[in-house]
């Protein structure tokens, strides 16, 4: 019988109801009084040298309060970046700077060059037309190979190369792995492209700056999963205000997808520009400017060798990559590739030796940064590929082969730095091959091949590294930030309940699942307990919401403080019933003495703890709020396996998905319901990476899909019903919870199985000379490849 | 600027309005009705979805004028008379067919209209009508239940769960 409360039940959101009647508060709803409006200029080439801007015109044009240009941020902060990445060689990753304007070069289409700032938008859109910015065209640097193979075009002059990174990792392990490679009885050896991705969140970014100077405080009202993050970022870094003149606001968040994670120019600028007209000041961003400032996500340039032994045990693995890091560091990029990606290359092999080395590249395209998955989709695809290859190669199962070299014992130390803490990769694979009902595939595929069609079955696994994470080890690898995350509980006078979260919640339901675990403990209704979250004023300093940290860190600081609260408020009723506070029981809502009658209400409780008339004052203080900051001893890993059937329509290349399941090992779990929804909306997001998404530009820069006419989007007959199921669970060991995260799950398991499937249609088909196809499979790729 | 005189969710308005003003604009910004969203720029996304004289309309595909004397229902203006979820709504919150919540009023008034036509559709009848909104975060899995079960239908035997 399923849970009806607490921990485990499927409770229904309560944030739906606002949202579906239409009272939802997302940023552009908000508008202050007074404000003026942003349009942005925008450089429409890749690369050029900025000669001057002229805004002469465009300041005389009706309502026009204000031309700002990078001349204006002269004196400002650059865009930090958070994460400081080492060479190969010891030596720092190089780092640009990036204004908040472009100032000397824009460096990709879409960098701002200048912003009016006018009474209506509609003003500030045409005069931002008759901006006039004298740009002298260089040639752009796309390709990332040519990028790093010549110095004639730099993205940036004073580096002197556009090689942000050359990283090793585990450099001491290079040689061992290239011998064991070199000594291997067989190796697989697969290139392929992680596609440029856009996140794409339904809701574009919107900024709004306010600043009043009756106690010269700043606000920003902005898009973000991480209103702290911001708060700090920008305040310390780029603008200089100090936290406490500085409030960030991050309301009802239409999805993030990591890309709302970073500090964007638009939001200082919003910031510091009604401090300098002293009006509240708006900008929202159109779905086209959109595509051209939003961090990208992916873009990566693999080569992987498999190496076995003659028996097809993995021996070695080595990968190399280049990264594309775009015109500038965005927030967290240099970590992708690196730390979220390299640290993950094991996946549930025990391959003894690993290398990895990922050549980080400046290219004159929109930032890339952290993405659904971030790193560990990269990961994931290049591995559960390439042994997908190796399976048709030694002409073994490949899920057999899968299993023949899983790791099966925890905790277990990886050659890439990790430590995985519990898992069970066969449970989920017997699992994946129920639900997904292996069985029946030999009379589907007859059913499809009876239509004309090839029909391919492509399975995976994979594991992440989520909880993110242990401040002290992150710091070690570069991290300019903790990543700790922090939680007040509140109790109110009367019993009810506040707790205010450093986790953002932006789709991901936690005003409904957080209250599940805070009403268990106590044993009190849900609808008691609420979570605020995403206004820096009114929540302790906490690091938001991505890597599908915030049950799992964010939970556990909510559980600490919880314990805290628990343990005064037993105090307290020890003093009320006069007895030991040894003796104190907590169940259902009410304390008790163990082996008494004796028992006193939470809410009686709570009202000493405010009206203390009868209270022990000089033992505790009154009140009863208590505060816990929580940091991981370490990563969380959530595993699973995958499988995606196809059908291919050897006419046109075109391919549908026609079945997909996933098996997930997510730990504990809080609230089923919300927990298959985050899978189900992950899954769409891999099949679309896939099948259909894909970010192009040409030689010379030009972005050519930045509109829902040009990039792909997963629309509802794009995508099957996915069967999940998440019942193989072995609890993480060292959160309180036992909670792993399932955010990103989806996106990271599914892109593998559905190419692996695409393949295995064409072989079923006698195309047995296609052995990879670039994502997006589109029609026009797979049948180029069927004809060979 | 152009008067213009509309019923929305029921109630008589009348304002001026630039020639180019879009209904989205003007739903948004003189009503202050923000549950119609704005999601891109090329009539794609679906997020601005509101019915006019009864018919699935984009809004960002409508200028404000051409609303003249029209009958337009916003997200604001489903819910049941004593303010309780509409069915579809229901359905949308028991089915959890929404996340951010971002696309879902678009969502709901095109579900609306698509059970209007066609009172009790296949899934893949569903499918094929949403063409036209786009959701980030759902995988349209459980928007696709949700309409099934608003419906009437038995959602347990078309989705896996």
């Amino acid at each position: 019988m399923p849970k009806d409360h607490g921990i485990g039940a499927s409770t229904k959101r309560r944030e739906d109801v606002r949202f579906l009647t239409g009272a939802g508060n997302y940023t552009d709803d908000v508008n202050v009084w007074g404000q003026a409006y942003v349009a942005f200029v925008r450089s429409d080439v890749a690369h050029g040298t900025l000669n001057g801007v002229d805004t002469a015109e465009a300041e005389a044009m009706p309502g026009v309060i204000r031309v700002f240009t990078g001349k204006d941020f002269e004196g400002v902060g650059s865009i930090p970046c958070g994460w400081q990445i080492t060479d190969r060689h010891g030596e720092p990753m190089k780092e640009p700077p990036h204004p908040v304007l472009a100032q000397g070069k824009v460096r990709h289409v879409g960098d701002p060059i200048a912003a009016v700032v006018a009474e209506s938008l509609q003003e500030a859109r045409d005069a931002a037309d008759a901006v006039v910015a004298d740009i002298s065209d260089l040639p752009a640097v796309v390709d990332m190979k040519q990028a790093v193979a010549s110095s004639d075009t730099l993205v940036h002059d004073d580096l002197g190369t556009n090689l942000c990174y050359d990283w090793g990792f585990v450099e001491e392990n290079r040689e061992a792995v290239d011998k064991a490679i070199q000594e291997a009885a067989h190796v697989t050896t697969l290139e392929l492209v992680n596609n440029r991705l856009v996140a794409n969140p339904m809701e574009p970014r919107v900024a709004v700056g306010d600043y009043s100077r009756a106690d010269d405080m700043s606000t920003l009202y902005t898009t973000s999963q991480n209103p702290h993050v911001i708060r700090l970022l920008m305040g310390a870094f780029v603008l200089g205000i100090p936290e406490h003149k500085l409030r960030v606001v991050a309301p009802d968040v239409g999805g993030g997808f990591g890309t709302k994670i970073f500090h964007y120019a638009e939001e200082a600028f919003c910031t510091f520009a009604a401090r300098q007209i002293k009006r509240p000041v708006k900008w929202t961003s159109t779905r086209g400017e959109a595509f051209m400032s939003d961090a990208h996500g992916r873009d990566h340039v693999t080569k992987i060798e498999l190496a076995m032994d003659a028996e097809n045990n993995f021996t070695a693995l080595r990968t190399e990559t280049y990264a594309n890091m775009g015109a500038y560091l965005s927030t967290f990029a240099p970590s992708v590739p690196t730390w979220l990606h390299g640290t993950l290359m094991a996946g549930n092999y025990k391959t003894p030796l690993i290398y990895v080395n990922v050549k980080a590249v400046f290219t004159n395209t929109v930032p890339v940064d952290a993405y659904r998955g971030a790193g560990r989709p990269e990961a994931t695809y290049q591995l559960e590929r390439v042994i997908d290859k190796a399976a048709r190669e030694r002409g073994v199962d490949p899920m057999a082969l899968r299993r023949q070299n899983f790791i099966t014992e925890f905790p277990y130390a990886t050659p890439v730095a990790v430590e995985y803490d519990t898992g069970d990769y066969n449970a989920t694979l017997d699992k994946l091959e129920e639900i997904a009902d292996l069985a029946g595939f030999d009379k589907r595929r007859a059913e499809s091949e009876a239509k004309g069609k090839l029909r391919g079955l492509g399975i995976n696994c994979y594991i992440e590294a989520c909880g993110i994470a242990p401040s002290n080890l992150v710091g070690q690898l570069g991290a300019r930030a903790g990543l700790y995350e922090s939680a007040t509980v509140r109790v109110n006078a009367t019993g009810s309940i506040s707790v205010m979260t450093g986790s953002h919640s932006h789709g991901q339901g936690h005003e409904t699942s957080f209250p599940q675990v805070v009403a268990e403990m106590l044993g009190i209704p849900e609808d008691q307990v609420d979570i605020v979250h995403g206004d820096t004023a009114n929540t302790p300093m906490g690091m938001g919401t991505y890597g599908s940290r915030s049950i799992a860190v964010g939970g556990s600081a909510m559980v600490r403080a919880t314990e805290k609260i628990i343990n005064k408020a037993k105090k307290i009723a020890a003093h009320l019933m006069e007895a030991a506070e040894a003796d104190i029981e907590l169940k259902d809502g009410a304390f008790s003495v163990a082996g008494t009658d004796k028992s006193v209400a939470w809410g009686d409780v709570c009202l000493a703890a405010y009206v203390p008339h009868n209270y022990p004052l000089e033992d505790i203080e009154p009140g009863l709020e208590e505060t816990a900051f929580y940091d991981p001893s370490n990563f969380t890993y959530p595993s699973g396996a995958y499988c995606c059937e196809v059908e291919v329509d050897p006419e046109t290349g075109h391919v549908t998905v026609e079945r997909f399941a996933a098996a997930d090992d997510f730990g504990n779990v809080i609230n089923p319901m919300i927990v298959e929804g985050q899978v189900h909306g992950g899954v769409a997001q891999g099949i679309g990476q896939a099948l259909l998404e894909n970010c192009v530009y040409d030689e010379t820069g030009q972005l050519l899909s930045a509109s829902y006419m040009d990039y792909a989007m997963p629309r509802a007959d794009n995508v099957p019903m996915v069967t999940v199921d998440h019942s193989c669970q072995t609890p993480c060991t060292h959160n309180p919870l036992g909670v792993k995260g399932c955010g990103e799950a989806g996106a990271i398991g599914s892109p593998p199985s559905v190419i692996n499937a695409v393949i295995d249609a064409l072989h079923s088909g006698g195309f047995t000379h296609v052995t990879h196809i670039d994502m997006p499979a589109t029609p026009n790729r797979v049948w180029a490849a069927m004809q060979g | 600027m152009t008067e213009v005189t509309m019923t929305v969710n029921g109630k008589s308005v009348r304002r001026a309005v630039r020639g180019n003003e879009l209904l989205v604009e003007f739903l948004r910004e003189q009503l202050r009705l923000t549950g119609t969203h704005v999601g891109c720029d090329t009539s794609q996304c679906g997020a601005c979805c509101v019915h006019v004289n009864g018919e699935l309309v984009k809004a960002c595909s409508m200028f404000a004028a051409e609303a003249e004397g029209a009958e337009v229902t916003t997200i604001e203006g489903v819910a049941n008379a004593d303010g309780s979820l509409n069915v579809i709504q229901q359905a949308f919150q028991d089915h959890h067919g929404l996340q951010c919540g971002f696309c879902t009023p678009g969502m709901v008034m095109s579900a609306a209209s698509l059970l209007k036509e066609n009172p009790k559709p296949t899934e893949a009848e569903v499918r094929h009508w949403l063409q036209g909104n786009i959701c980030r975060c759902t995988g349209y899995h459980n928007i696709v239940k949700a309409i099934m079960a608003a419906s009437g239908q038995d959602v347990a035997t078309v989705a896996a769960e």
